[in-house]
């Protein structure tokens, strides 16, 4: 049956020239322009951190390896964590809840459309600052260094003395401006999820997608607020003559360090929490199944989210906070493992007695399923302090958040792109090509970071740009190394499947999934005001209620 | 007919645990050879494995590890099989009559069923870590304990015992501690510079070495050799290069050790060249040579400099040869350290070489 009910026939404009095109592009307040600015944003920035990984790794590959100097290296694992968290992870999440929300929810537009055009111009720029240290760290002679203090830049390292040039002042001045965006576009989400909904639609009836980016916009701001204040103090203590960091004239380095993880173990939240929205809205789809739990996936995303502002410290076991905060901090941490594992219970009893059909999105979030878990057990492991005091800062802790993020949030992500290409794009992507970026993708990963577990419990640190031979380490770097490639591989099919279907791919038509949220009610890409008169919803599944009249979803929740 | 559709679901259900097992299987493999390469903890087959404790402190996080692992290890293979039956057994079939499953809402037994097992998993958890942590870090010196101040530099490490008189650089050497009369010793971690992280993995966890933030740990090494550690804080450009040499020796050896160590330099006129130039650059701004006008702290002591296997923190074998090449142009073996290439002539770096060969 027919489900574009809600959407008007062809409204698109006639052709007109690029420079108008492009300035509608800048001059956009439309949340689906915005949100596609944000994720077109982060996939560039992908490329270069991906660049930057892959030197990294090749300078890794072997012991004594000279294929760049340590001054290199220490640049490029800086930039590499700081473009990923802040201008790849966290833009692209915002671009999808940009984009979705308003549709999903059955609203127009988000609530403050300006602002949602500043802040992503803000990030945007926030990005732009940080690599035009490249150019312009050491005065504006193109001398320029890109940081090199590390993503989580403890102090002292720093100050003045151990920090000469601005590359440090560009890096801090990056998260600033961007920390302005990132809240600015999480406020906005918090008023849209609240304030326009369309009728019939409360709390209890949001789609799930809605309810965990509610969540994370509240930890944005509740987390990047922090981060904000320290860079201003830092800024103080560089260029006013402050003291809060800097340990020479009896500042603290560990007040640094609480200021960076509660904004540091939150912000984990905030990346992993869309990508629980994305599985929670594919799972079901592809399963023929509505999720199972609603109201526990709820609470336990509320639980996740109040535990996430107290565990900031399980970052911090080594540096001698005493018996009793570290006890504090292991079982905080531990509890968080409760409600993140009901959320994989749910999601597997969502699949369970469905028909699962593995479509590329649906096979990036079995993946995540199955890596999730991993990461999800392996941070168990962390959250036990007296292990944390052997394998913190080794290489066990860069493949357990790799295996989060990479595994976990990158993977939820790729679904998502699948998922969501078709409404906003208009065309169907390429089974084919999505398949193939699945299979080389999921074996560089597997190759990558599963071996990187290896030399952490073997004793090897990270952020060193090279290692002694004899240590036993040689074959796993090597292994690792290999691994990229496949990735490598992987993106570029992955960008190659995105531009050939956008030019080349069928009609998808308005609803290709047979899904059942409103975004898909509408036209395939939607027009500017999304939907031609206002919806009004009586269930969760409101497209299930449309499609099944006879039986809808109301009468059972 | 029903067998057909019988043969073409099974061959279904094959497709389905080969896409299932190429998520899962590397892990296994992973963990396979984890166990493989930890597999003898007499015979490491890397000096700083974990799993091969040598101190009270790395024992007894190895006994806590392996219970976790125990733990966590059995909640991956249950749930991950739950995983695998789910995506093998209820893929969509390649007959399906077209309509929609049971649609099931929740069920709030099972909700509180796996809400409330994990509970208990976490408690058992907890308390086996809280004792774990309570042991290493409430356990105060005893009277016959050792002290160390060990102080973190860009890149090297100064170690100083305070009762004994003693202070050198980057190779700590204590004594062996008998687990029946057991002779800890307890390091104080301070740091001149950034922060740094003590860490040698078969001896104990790492602590860090903060400005202004003095912190303690303690080892009590129950074997004598050499063990490998190091730097495990991000510290600037040579963090890679601050390695650490934990010489654990015999309570005879040690004293001997001591003994030798207390001994101020003694003057050789045989290489009186090289003394002076040492003596009239720079090189007395940052080193100490006791008995002599060299006094400063900012590097390494030299005053048994040939008593050390390694130099620039383990970065090369303490040879002639390496000993000349580090002061002529110190970024050869350590790029960014901060030792200064010296500018000296030929000459001069062959007498200062030859002096500092006699500082045993």
């Amino acid at each position: 049956m027919s489900t574009d009910a809600l959407a008007l026939p062809g409204t698109e404009l006639a052709s007109r020239p690029l420079v108008s095109k492009l300035h509608d592009w800048v001059a956009t307040v439309d949340h689906k322009k915005l949100g596609i600015l944000y994720i077109i944003y982060a996939l560039v920035f992908l490329l270069i951190a991906g660049v930057e990984a892959m030197i990294i790794r090749i300078q890794l590959i072997r012991p004594h390896n000279d294929f760049i100097s340590p001054q290199v290296f220490n640049r490029m694992f800086t930039m590499h964590g700081t473009t990923m968290i802040f201008f790849v992870v966290m833009p692209v999440l915002f671009g999808f809840a940009n984009y979705l929300i308003p549709l999903m929810i059955g609203a127009r537009d988000m609530a403050f459309p300006r602002l949602n055009a500043f802040s992503f111009w803000m990030t945007a720029f926030g990005g732009l600052l940080l690599y035009f240290s490249l150019v312009g760290a050491n005065g504006l002679y193109g001398a320029g260094n890109a940081p090199d203090v590390g993503w989580f830049a403890y102090a002292p390292l720093t100050s003045q003395t151990f920090s000469i040039g601005h590359s440090t002042d560009f890096w801090i001045l990056a998260l600033l401006v961007s920390g302005f965006g990132s809240i600015g576009t999480a406020i906005n989400i918090v008023a849209t999820i609240l304030c326009m909904r369309c009728p019939g639609m409360t709390l209890a009836k949001m789609p799930l997608f809605a309810w965990l980016n509610l969540i994370m916009a509240g930890l944005v701001i509740l987390a990047v607020s922090p981060l904000t204040a320290a860079q201003i103090m830092l800024l103080i203590d560089r260029y006013l003559g402050g003291h809060f960091f800097d340990t020479q004239a009896g500042g603290s380095a560990v007040i640094w360090m609480h200021f960076f993880w509660i904004f540091g173990h939150p912000e984990v939240y905030v990346l992993v929490l869309p990508a629980f929205a994305f599985v929670s809205e594919v799972i079901p789809v592809f399963s023929r199944k509505p999720i199972f739990g609603y109201s526990v996936m709820v609470a336990a995303t509320v639980a996740i989210g109040f535990i996430s502002m107290s565990v900031w410290a399980h970052h911090m076991f080594t540096v001698g906070m005493g018996a009793n905060v570290n006890t504090f901090f292991v079982i905080s941490t531990m509890a968080i493992a409760v409600p993140t594992g009901i959320k994989i219970f749910n999601w597997l009893a969502t699949m369970w007695g469905g028909k699962i059909e593995f479509k590329t999105p649906m096979l990036f979030c079995t993946a995540f399923l199955f890596q999730f878990l991993a990461a999800g057990l392996t941070g168990v492991m962390l959250s036990v302090a007296p292990f944390t005091w052997q394998l913190g800062n080794s290489y066990f802790v860069v493949a357990h958040f790799h295996y989060v993020i990479v595994g976990g949030i990158l993977f939820a992500l790729f679904g998502a792109f699948y998922y969501w290409f078709p409404k906003m794009s208009g065309k169907m992507y390429s089974e084919t090509l999505g398949k193939l970026h699945f299979w080389v993708f999921i074996v560089g990963f597997h190759l990558t970071f599963d071996f990187m577990h290896i030399p952490g419990l073997l004793g090897m640190p990270r952020r060193i740009y090279t290692y002694e031979p004899g240590r036993g380490w040689d074959t796993w770097n090597f292994i690792v190394t290999i691994g990229v490639f496949f990735q490598a591989v992987g993106i570029l099919v992955f960008l190659g499947n995105l531009i050939w279907s956008y030019l080349r791919g069928k009609a998808a038509g308005s609803d290709p999934w047979d899904a059942w949220t409103l975004e898909w009610s509408t036209n395939s890409p939607p027009p500017a005001y999304n939907f031609a008169s206002r919806p009004v919803v009586k269930s969760r599944r409101p497209l299930w209620d449309l499609k099944h009249p006879a039986d809808p979803d109301w009468n059972y929740e | 007919m029903g067998a057909n559709s019988r043969t073409e679901g099974s061959n279904l259900r094959l497709r389905g645990s080969i896409s299932g097992c190429a998520v899962g299987l590397p892990i296994f493999v992973c963990f396979g050879g984890a166990a493989l390469a930890f597999a003898d903890p007499t015979q490491p087959s890397s000096p700083t494995n974990i799993f091969a404790p040598a101190s009270s402190p790395a024992k007894s996080i190895f006994g806590l590890s392996l219970f976790v692992l125990a733990v966590t290890g059995a909640i991956f293979l249950v749930v991950f099989a739950l995983l695998l039956y789910s995506v093998v057994s209820f893929r969509k079939k390649r007959n399906d009559d077209g309509r929609e499953p049971p649609q099931v809402y929740g069920s709030n037994q099972v909700e509180l069923a796996w809400t409330v097992i994990p509970v208990l998993i976490v408690v058992a958890l907890f308390m086996a870590t809280a004792r774990v942590i309570a042991l290493v870090q409430k356990t105060s010196p005893p009277g016959n304990a050792i002290a160390v101040t060990a102080i973190g530099h860009q890149f090297w490490w100064e170690y100083r015992y305070p009762d004994l008189g003693v202070v050198t650089a980057n190779e700590l050497h204590l004594p062996v501690s008998d687990p029946a009369y057991p002779t800890p010793t307890f390091i104080t971690l301070l740091s001149a510079d950034t922060d740094h992280s003590f860490w040698v993995p078969r001896l104990g966890g790492k602590t860090d070495l903060i400005p202004n933030h003095p912190n303690t740990m303690w080892i009590d090494p129950q074997a004598t050799g050499v063990y490998f550690g190091q730097c495990a804080q991000y510290c600037g450009t040579q963090h890679a290069k601050m390695l650490l040499r934990v010489y654990v020796q015999t309570k005879d050896e040690f004293n001997q050790w001591i003994l030798q160590q207390r001994q101020p330099a003694f003057a050789n006129d045989a290489v009186s060249q090289g003394q002076r130039t040492f003596e009239t650059t720079a090189c007395i701004n940052c080193h100490t040579v006791s008995g002599t006008v060299a006094n400063g702290r900012f590097g390494p002591d030299l005053t048994h400099l040939m008593s050390r296997d390694t130099i620039a923190a383990g970065a090369a074998p303490n040879t002639p040869q390496n000993l000349r090449l580090w002061i002529r142009n110190p970024d050869a073996i350590k790029p960014g350290s901060l030792m200064p290439a010296m500018q000296l002539s030929d000459q001069q770096l062959d007498a200062l070489t030859a002096y500092l060969e006699t500082l045993r």
